[in-house]
């Protein structure tokens, strides 16, 4: 079964915040919500960089792991959802989130803390698919409708792709390869920097062969 | 008479005992770890799809592969 992920290339995100709008427009998020979000790096720098994030619907989630009424359930398709109707809005998801995804939209008179809201991956939630209670507490369910998440596929440059991982890797993988790079854009230096010290070489074997 | 009156206070207290018995639990039985909500539905089990997991899978595989605009122009 596919493990639904997001991935965004950075190399192509124009800071447009179509995926923002698609989202909010999508599932109608409430005021002061944002499900997704771009972040730029380095921002006004020559070379800045962006990156749209929300959700990563993690494989071992720590907002899962942190919630006191256990709200948080994985499908099998790998999305991370949550039941609106048990959550308390404690906000220990926010905490643990490394991603800020969990948000919490306030209303009343004195800004009360709401119910988390989060991106669903347009998976809805815990109720009747497609229905307007499904629609109003988590957004629209277009997994149901056989689509993918309507950031991922409103991105004009397709920096954002949404799908199951294994297809999303090669997709980038293809597109490292036509830009006529190699292992400088694709890798762990990538992802996780490049490290200060150059790895130490292996001892050369010494000449003669003394012991 | 005063025999009459303690029958029908120990059947008051016995109803008032019992009524105890019919209450249900106000709170969720908590089960660490364990998902506590509602039970969600797959989402091939929409209308649309009719539980066909194949025809779902088959839908998503195809709007994955359309995100690679190097396949769509065949290059």
């Amino acid at each position: 079964m596919a493990r639904m992920k997001f991935l965004c290339d950075a190399e192509r995100c124009i800071e447009c915040n179509g995926c923002v709008t698609a989202c909010k427009n999508t599932n109608e998020v409430p005021w002061g919500v944002n499900r997704r979000r771009v972040v730029t790096l380095n921002d006004g720098v020559p070379g800045e960089k962006s990156i749209s994030v929300a959700c990563m619907h993690c494989s071992d989630a720590p907002c899962m792991a942190v919630c006191p009424v256990d709200c948080f359930y994985r499908t099998e398709e790998g999305v991370v959802l949550h039941d609106k109707d048990l959550c308390i809005g404690c906000g220990y998801c926010f905490y643990a989130c490394p991603f800020g995804a969990p948000q919490f939209p306030q209303s009343g008179a004195f800004g009360l803390r709401g119910k988390m809201d989060k991106c669903t991956f347009c998976a809805g939630g815990p109720e009747k698919d497609g229905s307007e209670e499904e629609f109003r507490k988590y957004g629209k369910n277009r997994l149901a409708e056989g689509k993918l998440p309507a950031c991922a596929e409103m991105c004009s440059t397709k920096a954002l792709l949404g799908g199951d991982a294994d297809v999303l890797a090669d997709i980038y993988r293809d597109r490292v390869l036509k830009r006529g790079k190699g292992s400088e854009i694709w890798g762990w230096a990538t992802a996780y920097g490049k490290p200060d010290q150059k790895p130490q070489q292996p001892a050369a074997p010494q000449a003669g062969g003394q012991s | 008479m005063r025999g009459r009156l303690i029958v029908v206070a120990a059947a008051a207290i016995a109803a008032v005992g019992l009524a105890g018995c019919g209450e249900k639990d106000q709170v969720v039985v908590y089960k660490q770890g364990k998902y506590q909500g509602k039970a969600d539905t797959k989402p091939w089990d929409s209308p649309e799809f009719g539980g066909d997991k194949a025809k779902w899978e088959e839908r998503i595989k195809a709007r994955n592969l359309s995100q690679n605009e190097y396949r769509r122009m065949g290059g």
